[in-house]
Parts: C-alpha cells; sequence; structure tokens
C-alpha cells in the first residue's frame, strides 16, 4: 500500500530519533509524576476515596502530559525545515500524520507503562489482577490522544501561542475519549471488576471515526 | 573530491507555469507568471530579494500551491501531462535554503531515510556512494549538527542528487561552500546538464556556476520581467543582475 | 472595475434595492419576534408546576435548534471550501460560528436562569448543559483558532479542518455525556415528558422567530467579511503596483552604473 511503506519508514525514523535523545520520554514521566503527587494532597488517598477519583486522574493527568509532549510533533520538524523535506518525497502526505500518530501513541504507551505500577502503589490500587484489561483500556485511549494530538499539533504549529492553543484545541475535543476511558477504567478497580463494553465500544469507535476523519481530511493541514 | 558516475541518465522533465499567483495575504509573492522550461534547458533565475524567486521555486517543486494558475510537468517525448503528483515528485531534487536535513541523524541516517522515501533500492549503498564525491565519507557517522556550513550544504546537494532527479531546482546553492565546494558544484551541473537534466536555479551571481547557464530569467516585485530566450545574451543578464545587486 | 468589490453592489440603483431589501427583513424579524415574544409570554397556557418560570422554555429550548443549525451550515461550509476553495465559504463558516455560538451563550445563561427559582441550584451538570458546555468551548476555540492565525488561505484550510473534526465530535460528545449520566445521575432541568398542543405551537413560533434573527445575523456578519476581503484585495493591488514601480526604477538604476 502507498500508504503503509512510507509511513513505516517514517515511523522508524521517529522511534530512532526519540529514543536516542529521550528527552521527551523523561519529561513526559517526570511531569506525570509530579501531578500524580500534588493530586494526592487534594484528596484522602484511602482505597475507597482512591477507586472513586484516581481512575479519572490517570487519565485527566495523561491529557495534561500529552498536551505537552504532542506539541513537538510538528515544532520540530521546522529545524531546517524537514516538514518540506518528507512533503518533497514521492509520499502520500498522510503518511508524514500516520507515522507520527503512531510514534506519538508509541510513547505516550512506554511512559504509561513506567508510570502504571507507581501509580497503582500512590494510590492503593490493585492493577495486576486487570491488567490485560486495562491494557486494553490505555491502548485504545492512547490511541485517541495521540490521533488528535498529532493533528491539531500540525494545526496549531501553524498559529501563534502554539503552546497554550494545542490544549485548548485538544480538550473539548478529547471529551468523549476521556469520559469513556476514565469510566472503562473505574470499572476495573470496582468490586467485583468488569470491563465495560458500552465504553470501549465508544472508545473504539472514537478511534476508528477520527482515523477515518484524519486518513479525508489530515493532508490539507501539510500544504503551504 | 572525485566525480561519482552516473548510474542512469536522467532524461529531463518539462515544466511550464501558467499565469502563476501566489498570495500571502496583502503581498503578491507571484503575479501573473508564466514560463516554459524545456527539457534539458539550464535556466538561472535571478532578481532581487523578495521578487519572488524562492516562492517560484517552491511551486515548481509543488511545496507551494498558488493562489491561481497551474504548473504542469512533462517527461521527455510524452504528449500528456504527468497526472500524479507522486509521480512528478520522484523526479524533483529540490536544493532549498534550509538544508532539509535531520540534525540528530547521522549523514548516512538522514541519506538512507531518503533513499527509502524515493523507493530507491539498496538504499544504504545508495547513501554512501552519494557520500563519497562529496567528500563526506569519512564524516557519515556523524550527527548532521556537528557538520560545517559548507558540509552541510554539500550533503544538501548530495540528498538532491539521490533519485537522479529529471528537474533538478536549486536556491542559491552556492551558498556557504568554499571554493573546492563551488568548483564541485559547476562539475556536477556540467555534467548533469549534459545528461539532459533540466536545472532551474536561482542565483545571486557567483560564477562558478554560471557556464552551463543556457537562459537566465529576472523575476521583479513576483513578475517575470525579462527572459534572456526573447531579449538575448543568459551571460549579459547574469552580470547585469550582479551589478545591481552590488549597486543597490 | 466591477469584479473587484464583492459585497458593495456598483450602480445606485442596486445599492438602494439591498437597502430596501435589508430594511424590510429586519422588520419581518422584528415583527415574529414580537409575536413570538408576546405568544410565550401571554398566550402560552402556564405550567403546572413550575409557573411562570417556564416560559423561559420558550427561548431556551429554540436556542438549542438554532445553534444546531448554524453549526450544520458551519460543517457544510468547511467541506465546501475544502472542495473548491472558494472564499465565500470561508465567511459562511465564520459567519455561522459566531452566531451558533451566539445561541449556545443564550441557552446556557437561560439554563440556570430557569434552575435556580425551579430547584435552587445554578448548575446541575444535567447531560444537556454539560454537553452545551463543551459545545460552547469547541466552537469558541474555532474562532481563537481562526484569530491566531494571520494568513487568510491558510486560516481558512486550518480552521476548516479544525472545525470538520469538532462537528464529527459532537455526537460523541452528547453521546458520551448521557451515556455517563445514566451512570451517575443528577437533577435534569427542562425534562417535561409530552408537551401540550398549544405550548408546542408556541415554541414553533419562537424557533421560527429564532431562526429569523439566524439568517439576518449571519447575513450580516457574511457582508462584513465580504467588505475586509474587498479591502484587501485593494491593498493587495495597491502594493503591488507600487512594488512593480520601484523594482522597474531600481534596476534601471543599478544598470546605469
Amino acid at each position: 500500500m502507498a500508504l503503509a511503506r512510507p509511513a513505516a519508514v517514517l515511523l522508524g525514523k521517529e522511534l530512532q530519533t526519540e529514543f536516542r535523545t529521550r528527552e521527551l520520554l523523561t519529561t513526559t514521566v517526570v511531569f506525570v509524576l509530579m501531578v500524580l503527587v500534588l493530586f494526592s494532597f487534594t484528596f484522602d488517598p484511602t482505597s475507597i476515596e482512591s477507586r472513586r477519583f484516581a481512575p479519572g486522574l490517570l487519565w485527566l493527568t495523561l491529557l495534561f502530559a500529552g498536551s505537552l509532549m504532542l506539541h513537538p510533533s510538528f515544532t520540530r520538524e521546522q529545524t531546517n525545515d524537514t516538514l518540506a523535506a518528507l512533503r518533497l518525497a514521492p509520499i502520500d502526505p498522510t503518511a508524514i500524520l500516520a507515522a507520527k500518530i503512531l510514534a506519538n501513541a508509541c510513547f505516550l504507551l512506554v511512559a504509561e507503562a513506567v508510570l502504571l505500577p507507581i501509580f497503582a502503589a500512590l494510590y492503593n490500587l490493585h492493577v495486576w489482577p486487570v491488567l490485560g484489561r486495562m491494557c486494553v483500556v490505555l491502548i485504545l485511549g492512547t490511541l485517541a490522544l495521540a490521533t488528535i494530538g498529532t493533528v491539531f499539533s500540525a494545526i496549531s504549529s501553524q498559529a501563534r501561542m502554539r503552546e497554550l492553543l494545542l490544549p485548548l484545541l485538544l480538550m473539548p475535543v478529547l471529551t468523549p475519549a476521556l469520559i469513556a476511558s476514565a469510566e472503562a477504567t473505574a470499572g476495573l478497580f470496582d468490586d467485583p471488576a468488569y470491563l465495560s463494553p458500552q465504553w470501549v465500544g465508544l472508545l473504539a469507535g472514537f478511534d476508528a471515526i477520527f482515523l477515518t476523519v484524519t486518513w479525508l481530511f489530515g493532508e490539507y493541514l501539510l500544504e503551504e | 573530491m572525485a566525480i561519482a558516475s552516473q548510474t542512469n541518465s536522467s532524461h529531463g522533465v518539462t515544466v511550464e507555469f501558467q499565469n502563476i499567483e501566489k498570495r500571502y495575504g496583502v503581498r503578491y509573492a507571484l503575479h501573473g507568471v508564466s514560463l516554459r522550461i524545456e527539457a534539458g534547458e539550464c535556466v538561472a533565475l535571478v532578481g532581487a530579494n523578495g521578487s519572488g524567486k524562492t516562492t517560484l521555486l517552491r511551486v515548481a517543486s509543488l511545496l507551494v500551491r498558488p493562489s491561481a494558475g497551474r504548473v504542469n510537468f512533462w517527461e521527455t517525448g510524452d504528449a500528456h501531462p504527468l497526472a500524479d503528483p507522486i509521480a512528478v515528485k520522484q523526479r524533483i531534487g529540490m536544493v532549498a535554503h534550509q538544508i532539509l536535513l535531520y540534525d540528530d541523524l547521522t549523514a548516512e541516517e538522514n541519506l538512507e531515510l531518503f533513499a527509502k522515501l524515493y523507493g530507491l533500492d539498496r538504499p544504504k549503498d545508495r547513501a554512501a556512494a552519494a557520500l563519497e564525491p562529496a567528500g563526506l565519507l569519512s564524516r557519515r557517522n556523524d550527527p548532521v549538527r556537528d557538520f560545517s556550513r559548507g558540509m552541510r550544504q554539500r550533503l544538501a546537494i548530495a540528498r538532491a542528487l539521490l533519485p537522479a532527479p529529471g528537474l533538478l531546482l536549486l536556491d542559491e546553492p552556492a551558498t556557504g561552500l568554499d571554493p573546492a565546494g563551488q568548483h564541485w558544484l559547476g562539475e556536477i551541473l556540467a555534467r548533469l546538464h549534459s545528461s539532459g537534466c533540466t536545472i532551474l536555479m536561482s542565483t545571486h551571481g557567483l560564477s562558478e556556476v554560471h557556464s552551463v547557464v543556457s537562459r537566465a530569467v529576472r523575476l521583479a516585485a513576483g513578475c517575470l520581467a525579462e527572459d534572456s530566450a526573447h531579449s538575448g545574451d543568459p551571460q549579459r543578464m547574469l552580470a547585469a543582475a550582479l551589478a545591481a545587486e552590488q549597486g543597490a | 472595475m466591477s469584479t473587484l468589490s464583492a459585497s458593495v453592489p456598483s450602480d445606485r440603483g442596486a445599492l438602494t434595492r439591498a437597502h430596501s431589501a435589508n430594511f424590510i427583513e429586519t422588520l419581518l424579524v422584528a415583527l415574529l419576534l414580537g409575536a413570538a415574544g408576546y405568544c410565550a409570554l401571554f398566550v402560552a397556557p402556564t405550567e403546572r408546576t413550575m409557573g411562570v418560570i417556564q416560559r423561559i422554555f420558550y427561548f431556551h429550548v429554540p436556542s438549542w435548534w438554532s445553534a444546531f443549525v448554524a453549526f450544520a451550515i458551519v460543517l457544510v461550509s468547511n467541506l465546501a471550501y475544502l472542495r473548491g476553495r472558494n472564499p465565500k465559504w470561508d465567511w459562511l463558516g465564520v459567519s455561522a460560528a459566531e452566531v451558533g455560538v451566539a445561541f449556545v451563550t443564550v441557552g446556557l445563561v437561560t439554563g440556570p436562569i430557569w434552575a435556580h427559582p425551579v430547584w435552587g441550584i445554578w448548575w446541575t451538570w444535567d447531560a444537556r448543559l454539560t454537553s452545551a458546555f463543551v459545545l460552547w468551548v469547541l466552537y469558541v476555540s474555532y474562532l481563537l483558532l481562526r484569530n491566531l492565525i494571520e494568513e487568510p488561505e491558510r486560516r481558512a484550510v486550518v480552521s476548516a479542518v479544525f472545525g470538520i473534526f469538532a462537528a464529527v465530535d459532537i455526537p460523541l460528545v452528547y453521546f458520551s455525556i448521557w451515556f455517563f449520566r445514566t451512570q451517575h445521575p443528577q437533577p435534569v432541568i427542562g425534562d417535561g415528558g409530552s408537551l401540550d398542543s398549544q405550548m408546542a405551537r408556541v415554541l414553533l413560533l419562537c424557533w421560527a422567530a429564532m431562526l429569523g434573527i439566524l439568517v439576518l445575523m449571519i447575513r450580516q456578519r457574511y457582508r462584513v467579511e465580504a467588505l475586509r476581503w474587498d479591502v484587501d484585495r485593494l491593498r493587495l493591488t495597491a502594493a503591488q503596483s507600487a512594488s512593480e514601480l520601484s523594482a522597474r526604477q531600481g534596476f534601471a538604476m543599478g544598470e546605469g552604473q
């Protein structure tokens, strides 16, 4: 497929660049940890309270972290005008977006893998028994964040006040995904643990719909 | 620095600009530019800063979408223009104002990446083969961030030549090059010109690269002001442009 | 030069006709609004449980419907602009978005005004109100984004893409918040079950009046954009002539050396 090969090549480049410096990853992990600690002062982290508030907090924190971390996605490409280099190449422009979405999803997932055990420890939550189902929610929710976040990073990189603009644009659009992820996660820490098919369905639908919209309209964002 | 042997001859691409207009807000970067460049021509683009040279080159490379007008491309001998923008991009090499390379990747990694994106076989070998004539083989594993200005420009030129383009677009390519580098650039352009590649080059009048120029076109305030195809000697136009800039 | 002006008709007769048409439209809408207001306040029967305050319902509900009509226009404009790049779709898009935001604001303000005397609270996070709040933020962001991009063509393209994302998001927002509320119920503002037929008629009349205001406001705002375009075009032509002139003079001087 004309999209898959160049996207794979570019994904390789994104991963190669980030894992060489690891600056995004380390900054994101430290930021999320800081927020989780601060939030713990706003309520009494006993088991019952934790189960009520922690899932929402986790996703809210990931949303904030994402909106900071997704920002360099396109601003990095302004150095040496490398975005023009990619657009000059004989590839479908959507491949550029696809590669960045997947790369950002990977980075977020790696950060979450580091954070999940710490999160469980800080808020006394039993993640191990529901780990598999937790991963389903994490992957779907992260994909939502990465998709919208990457596209909106392309949007905000063309505007002024871009650091403030990205979170502003991101949050209302991600509302359904945030609610679905938080609710699905909360269900997993309930007694007995259950994975809500409606919320997971909504998340999967959200991802499918917005990946399609990106595929249809994303390339217009890369024009000059 | 050696000249690498051509792996395959590049038949040139014919380019035609039809009434190109590009607006940026309340300013025209290009206004009613119509120009046809036949396959194999080597055209120098001259004009003051802000006259639209860079914009014209970016329109030719399909980076910039014109506000009005169109650009058409033909392969040598074809009656119909190339319809697919991806097919057009496959035939274009560009040296821009910025180097279009990743600072965090090494010279070899950069060229390998672009070789893959251009669908070239054996990308690693191609990258090494491109580094050698540019005199950068010894620095292949160094990140581009550590390169001097001249080396970065040489690598940028090597990058443009990777797909053996039929249309080579150059925006002030001699910038940052030392005399040896300029000589190397002149040799490359001569070789490409003799193999039939179409060249469109904006220049500020450095003589080293002018020996191959067969035509000169001058832009002023986004319009086509003078074309040596109509009004005579390209070398005279180049000299006049250089004088005008030094005088201004 | 007649093609230069998008907004102002070129001959006096057409100008006068345009002004008269404008005046008549405004008069009609004013009459409609007056009739709707009168019916809402005096003709419609008083609601059993909530009393007189319930009459705000006749403006609260149609504002939502009108906002949705406006946002549907925004979506159509965004799609049409990306397809043909005709700037008139961009003008329509921003006009409809601003009017839509105005109507959502009316809804968000009348909701609490209604809620407070009835339930004693200003805000309940009920599904419709919360969704409307997100809707408000969404389209205010659309307008803010437009403000932060100067170059008109980029602004039109980028905001069109964002507008499509926002529009696709709306049903997802409503559904997710509604489903969330079924799991975590809160007092609901404004759901009354079946509607008395007299009330339904007054409601529709009020909606017709609001749609009249919608059309009028969008047209006025559209005219402002068209005027802006004309001014920009004039500036463009003037700047181009000036720079061409100075370029010719500059080159002549240089050659003379």
